[in-house]
């Protein structure tokens, strides 16, 4: 067995071994073979979860840069949930689509090490390492249909962009280690408390440099311009993956980064994000309402998502941090959901996401359409669903911090939003059933994976304390 | 005195040839200026008493490298830059664009002078001290194995990753 010390990294060893196992599985595959490389997976995945569960409350550290506490363990379990419910929608999909089963496999698996990595980062360079794995997976997801024009560009501009990110990143880290001589968060921490050093040049320059790698990826605005053209060419799963798992590890990096190493420079930081929070749920909204296609609709509600979590990062009292962490677990959930039931209801031709493409669908496919309904009532954050709970604990954060600016703007741009969110939902039950070809039937492992996306919204929605209390305790002792 | 005149000449040179990268419109002259350009970096190093980084930088980057980006740039045969209709039609390629972009750099260009410069002693801000040793094969390795095991065994997963995309996005033939 593995010595004690090794603890912290197990799940990211789980994850990593599946990896592995699956490319092997795929080489040794025998041309037409099948092999049953999503239930490969899904063990992998569920071996990742529970060794999660059984690090939580134990606050593990592994080689001093890897910790396993509560706020890692509860982003991590929110990463696998993720990865779960990819694997659940992915079976139907990939055989439809044409996708390489080992290699899709393999490189969801690999991310999700890279997003546990992130989560549970407590030192610069490993944040990095995390998050360059993570990137490198979803770059090649995004473009994992060759066949496919849409998807080869969002590949290209996500990889380009994302470079160029990672390079601001890498400079932050540099000047960061220059300034506190370390790249453990801890010694940054302890440094950077130990001196005054308020409104040192080579600190503001540090924040400024890592804000820029940390919005790029949680793609807030005005560092959004590749995720509409990733997220609608990536195929749908893969979309609902990377705007659930790489928010998540993204912000996870981005809370102990600013609240744990940065908080003595909360009042230089602090108006930043709070212009970049205002920017993303405007744009996202404002520009949200003029799509005519689902996939990127739901692109522009992701980075306005990312502008919610951003106020409540702003916020960062007590009830903001537990916020963060339920909206990212509420955000995620829903967000997998929608993602599903458009992959399931898409075709290997088309992506069949035009608005006009759901005209009727409560006729045609009456399950689906309801269940895309909930999720779609979430995002929008109408009662009683889990949307609402989340924006709820943002909104009276901010309000309660004194930020009363954003928490109108996030008021106001998210009835906005619904008129998004509703005009899908008037097209699926008030319109004349579309001309098109009847959407793809929905079943087995898809069908029982949208059930469970929907009831946890719901059971969000009616019953939070619970999940939020977790949040609040996962959070509140760390930072 | 010859070191800091050594300094001046390495720095003018390594800026001069990164800069002088991005302005050829022949792919080949940026890669050999880049080549250069690495020269003058390791230069640098030695003189920050880093011998080992020098040589890696020689070895790594210019030999290994650039010579590979070499022979992607003659195997892609393309002697100057692409300038097709889309390229020319590009709305980044606008004036306007451009300048806003050139704007940002030259901000950002701006921000770095001014913190180096506001920074009264570079060797406050720089926690870490140099006790002559810092540089030499052993102490690397140690903190390489040592303080940074983590992120050092990480990176062979980011390159394994790497590798299975790289493979997979450029192979053409259908081997299902």
């Amino acid at each position: 067995m593995l010595p004690a010390s090794f603890n912290a990294v197990v799940p990211m060893l789980c994850a990593g071994a599946g990896a592995l196992v699956v490319m092997l599985a795929e080489a040794w595959r025998r041309k037409g073979e099948r092999f049953p490389m999503a239930l490969l997976a899904f063990i992998a995945l569920a071996a990742t979860g529970i060794s999660l569960i059984f690090l939580w409350g134990r606050n593990q550290v592994s080689f001093e840069v890897v910790t396993a506490d509560n706020f890692a363990v509860f982003v991590s379990l929110i990463i696998v949930a993720a990865g779960l419910l990819t694997v659940a929608f992915s079976t139907q999909v990939l055989e439809r689509d044409g996708i390489p089963e080992g290699e899709y496999y393999a490189l969801v698996l690999f991310a999700v090490v890279g997003m546990i990595m992130m989560a549970m980062a407590n030192d610069l360079l490993v944040l990095f390492v995390g998050l360059e794995v993570m990137s490198l997976g979803v770059y090649v997801l995004t473009g994992i249909r060759r066949d496919n024009l849409a998807g080869i560009e969002g590949a290209f501009k996500y990889f380009l962009l994302g470079a160029f990110a990672s390079a601001f990143f890498l400079y932050g880290i540099a000047f960061t280690f220059g300034v506190a001589g370390s790249t453990r968060l801890d010694k940054v921490a302890a440094f950077l408390a130990a001196q005054s050093m308020t409104g040192n040049p080579m600190v503001l320059l540090a924040m400024g440099l890592l804000i820029v790698g940390f919005a790029f990826k949680v793609s807030a605005v005005p560092f959004h311009m590749w995720t509409p053209d990733a997220y609608e060419g990536a195929p749908a799963v893969v979309t609902g993956f990377m705007s659930t798992g790489v928010k998540a590890a993204a912000f996870a990096g981005f809370v102990r980064v600013f609240l744990a190493a940065f908080e003595p420079f909360k009042a230089d930081w602090a108006p930043a994000l709070m212009v970049l929070a205002a920017a993303t749920m405007i744009v996202g909204t404002v520009v949200g309402v003029a799509q005519s296609h689902l996939k990127r609709m739901l692109a522009y509600s992701s980075i306005a998502h990312g502008g919610y979590i951003l106020v409540a990062l702003v916020a960062a009292n007590q009830l903001g941090k537990a916020a963060i962490l339920f909206y990212l677990a509420t955000y995620a959930i829903t967000n997998l959901a929608a993602f599903g039931a458009i992959a399931l209801l898409g075709s290997k031709d088309s992506a069949r996401d035009g608005l006009h493409d759901y005209a009727g669908l409560w006729y045609s496919r009456p399950w689906v359409a309801g269940l895309l309904t909930v999720a779609l009532l979430s995002l929008g954050g109408l009662p009683p669903t889990a949307g609402f709970i989340g924006k709820w604990y943002v909104f009276s954060a901010a309000v309660s911090s004194g930020y009363y600016g954003l928490a109108i703007i996030g008021v106001l741009s998210s009835v906005i939003s619904v008129f998004f969110y509703m005009r899908v939902v008037v097209m699926m039950y008030m319109t004349d059933k579309s001309t098109g070809a009847a959407p793809t039937p929905v079943r087995g492992v898809g069908m029982v994976a949208l059930v469970v996306t929907v009831a946890v919204i719901l059971y969000l929605g009616i019953l939070p304390t619970r999940v939020l209390n977790l949040a609040a305790a996962s959070i509140g002792s760390i930072f | 005195m010859g070191e800091t005149l050594l300094f001046y000449v390495f720095s003018a040179a390594a800026i001069g040839t990164s800069a002088m990268v991005i302005g050829q419109r022949n792919p080949m002259y940026s890669v050999l200026l880049l080549v250069a350009s690495f020269g003058m970096m390791s230069g640098l190093y030695v003189l920050l008493d880093a011998p080992f980084i020098a040589v890696t930088q020689i070895v790594v980057y210019a030999g290994a490298l650039m010579v590979l980006f070499l022979f992607v740039v003659m195997l892609l045969n393309r002697p100057s830059e692409d300038d097709g209709d889309w390229d020319v039609a590009h709305p980044l390629k606008r004036p306007g664009m451009a300048r806003f972009g050139a704007g940002l750099a030259t901000l950002l260009v701006v921000q770095l002078a001014w913190a180096l410069i506001r920074t009264t002693r570079l060797q406050d801000a720089v926690n870490g001290t140099s006790d002559g040793s810092s540089a030499s094969v052993r102490t690397i390795g140690r903190v390489l194995f040592q303080d940074y095991t983590f992120a050092f065994e990480a990176t062979s997963v980011l390159i394994l990753v790497a590798l299975v995309g790289g493979v997979y996005l450029a192979n053409r033939e259908e081997s299902r």
